[in-house]
């Protein structure tokens, strides 16, 4: 049987690693490509099953009854007990500021 | 004998006897942990020795000083004539996927490397009130993406107990080679794919994941949210009984959780099992694998040391009286991996989008030109392959263009994995099961450095055990004894939802009709004196 077709192209895996905020360095890029286009070929096995008419698609396997759910609950502010371990697990803060970069802006006509 | 092998049933006795302290048996815990454990995983971790060849390597972050405050309120409370709780005393660890105030909690990647959780996960919590010990947080494979544990930023990473060559199986693979090597008898891991079962059965050790929704998700730092469940790993079935037992239950701040009340587990071991039906089911025999090069299925049968241990077990309950059914039809099985290859990238791209460089965690200390150079370098940086690959993999399969091909197309065949099951327990069906038996895994631990680095052989390693967590229900894997290169094998009971009361009482059945096996007997090698 002939080698199967690359489906994520070097193209196609650019574009992918632009959407998803990633910087990858050439080597691993590779490996990553090669992998994802391999974990393609078992997701393929898909396509060929038979789904019976009318089958939904399951979000979650446990079905969720009026017995077994929560109630919902009011929406009601409450206040966390500490605020600032929080914000000063920023990797950089200044004042209960956290400090990014220049945020890409266009100015409006 | 230690102390720290006993279990934790046998330490509450202990200690409610006043025949130890809680101190001691802290003691003796942290003993073990320096004869066995070696060093910490580690960023900065220089080269693999032959040295760490030879350990447990089951930490990332010991938390003795807590540990031993925890312990001497348990002792202040014992003498006082208080009830220090269920747990009280008793060592555990925990896997280091979850949030635990004022302590390093990594997730095994070096994004997370240094966050220091604001607050404690819910089945952590309930932990803790129930006066466990904790020990400190365990390795894992990187945001739990593996079956080996080798792909955490945290190196050495946790061996095998059994034979320091081969991988301890994973994720939870510092959860079940610490519970293995005695270093604590119980401990906290999480399941999304078998994540809890695998590494049992490597470690020959027993690990339930249980129905989805029993046991609260609040404070796991989220893989695939639909499918992970945070479960117990002990040493025998009345020790994981004990455990969920504390952590089970609703919880406000987890939606999902199931307002659904909590059986009595402890109640339910010691029940007869006589007339309970226990299904087998041939594609529970057989593991599907792809061939890469040319796109082909190769059926294979899982080796006969494996079968022949569950086919004895299947008549150990035949003796107690139990109904063999053979033949149960579970098709839809071997499809199990090609869905949540789709699945649980989906879910974990989506959850992987938050870790930027900017809220907390790592961040790049390059040079950085705006946010999104900040936001792509700290990312780049701080994820391994199999995040990024997982992250990549999920927006490809749910991309506009690609969506109904994969991802819909995997979440309707979930619907037919769920059917399976529906069938199999159906009480007015034709096979009216209460439990599944089958292998836990398609083979035994497996070489260090054999599979990693290949991602769709190490995901097929879930086939058994993946099932279960697209369709919610219950699992416990179990030791049933050695293959002839003397590794543990686990079986497993599957079960309908909410079932884990059964699962525990067969286990336990089990373990008491095989008590005097000689297989019992054997020991861990790094516990060996030869």
């Amino acid at each position: 049987m002939a080698k199967r077709e690359e489906k994520i192209t070097r193209e196609m895996f650019a574009h992918l690693v632009d959407l998803a905020e990633l910087e990858l360095e050439e080597q691993e890029a590779e490996y990553i490509r090669k992998e994802l286009n391999n974990q393609l070929a078992a997701i393929d096995e898909l396509a060929a099953i038979d789904i019976p008419e009318g089958t939904e698609p399951a979000s979650h396997g446990v079905p969720y009854t009026a017995a077994s759910s929560q109630a919902l609950r009011m929406d009601k502010w409450e206040p966390c007990a500490d605020a600032d371990a929080i914000l000063e697990q920023a990797p950089d803060n200044k004042e209960r500021y956290i400090i990014v970069p220049d945020i890409p802006h266009t100015t409006l006509e | 004998m230690e102390l720290c092998d006993l279990s934790a049933f046998e330490i509450r006795k202990k200690l409610q006897k006043k025949e130890v302290s809680a101190v001691e048996v802290l003691d003796a815990s942290l003993a073990r942990i320096t004869a066995v454990d070696g060093r910490p995983g580690r960023l900065d971790y220089g080269s693999i020795t032959d040295e760490d060849r030879k350990h447990v390597h089951a930490f990332i972050t010991l938390t003795e000083s807590a540990a031993r405050e925890q312990a001497k309120n348990v002792d202040t409370q014992i003498a006082a004539g208080e009830d220090p709780g269920l747990l009280a005393g008793v060592p555990m660890t925990i896997k280091d996927v979850f949030c635990v105030k004022d302590t390093l909690s990594t997730i095994g990647s070096r994004i997370l490397s240094n966050f220091v959780a604001p607050y404690t996960a819910t089945p952590v919590k309930r932990l803790q009130q129930a006066g466990a010990v904790m020990l400190g947080k365990v390795n894992l494979d990187e945001f739990t993406y593996g079956s080996s544990t080798e792909s955490s930023a945290f190196q050495p990473s946790t061996r095998n107990p059994w034979n320091t060559s081969r991988v301890p199986g994973g994720s939870s693979g510092g959860s079940t080679a610490s519970v293995a090597a005695g270093e604590a008898p119980l401990s906290l891991g999480t399941d999304t794919a078998g994540s809890i079962r695998q590494p049992a059965a490597f470690c020959g050790v027993v690990g339930m994941k249980p129905t989805y929704g029993r046991v609260s998700r609040y404070g796991l730092i989220a893989f695939g949210s639909s499918l992970d469940c945070p479960g117990p790993v002990a040493r025998n079935a009345k020790d994981a009984a004990l455990m969920l037992q504390v952590m089970a239950g609703v919880d406000a701040k987890d939606a999902t959780s199931a307002n659904l009340p909590v059986d009595d587990y402890l109640a339910m071991l010691e029940k007869d099992i006589k007339g309970k039906r226990i299904g087998l089911s041939p594609e529970y025999f057989q593991i599907t694998i792809p061939d890469l090069e040319t796109g082909e299925y190769d059926q294979r049968l899982v080796p006969d040391a494996i079968r022949e241990a569950v086919y004895q077990a299947a008549e150990v309950y035949r003796a107690l009286g139990a109904e063999v059914i053979e033949d149960v039809p579970m098709p839809n099985t071997r499809y199990g991996i090609p869905v949540y290859f789709a699945i649980s990238r989906v879910e974990a791209a989506s959850n992987l989008h938050r870790f930027d460089g900017v809220k907390y965690g790592y961040r790049t200390s390059a040079k950085t030109q705006g946010l999104k150079d900040l936001y792509r370098k700290s990312r780049g940086e701080g994820f391994g392959p199999q995040p990024k690959l997982r992250i990549l993999m999920g927006m490809y399969v749910s991309a506009a263009q690609y969506s109904a091909q994969y991802y819909q197309q995997a979440l309707k065949v979930r619907t037919l994995i769920r059917k399976d099951f529906d069938q199999a327990f159906d009480p007015n069906g034709k096979y009216r099961l209460d439990a599944l038996l089958t292998p836990t895994t398609p083979t035994t631990a497996f070489p260090m450095e054999n599979v990693y680095g290949n991602s769709v052989m190490m995901q097929y390693s879930d086939q058994l055990t993946v099932p279960a967590n697209h369709a919610g229900t219950p699992g416990i894997s179990f030791p049933g004894g050695f293959d002839g290169d003397g590794l543990p094998i686990g079986l497993q009971l599957l079960g309908a939802d909410f079932s884990e009361g059964l699962l525990l009482q067969l286990t336990h059945a089990y373990e008491r009709a095989t008590a005097d096996a000689d297989w019992r007997t054997i020991k861990p090698a790094v516990l060996r004196e030869d």
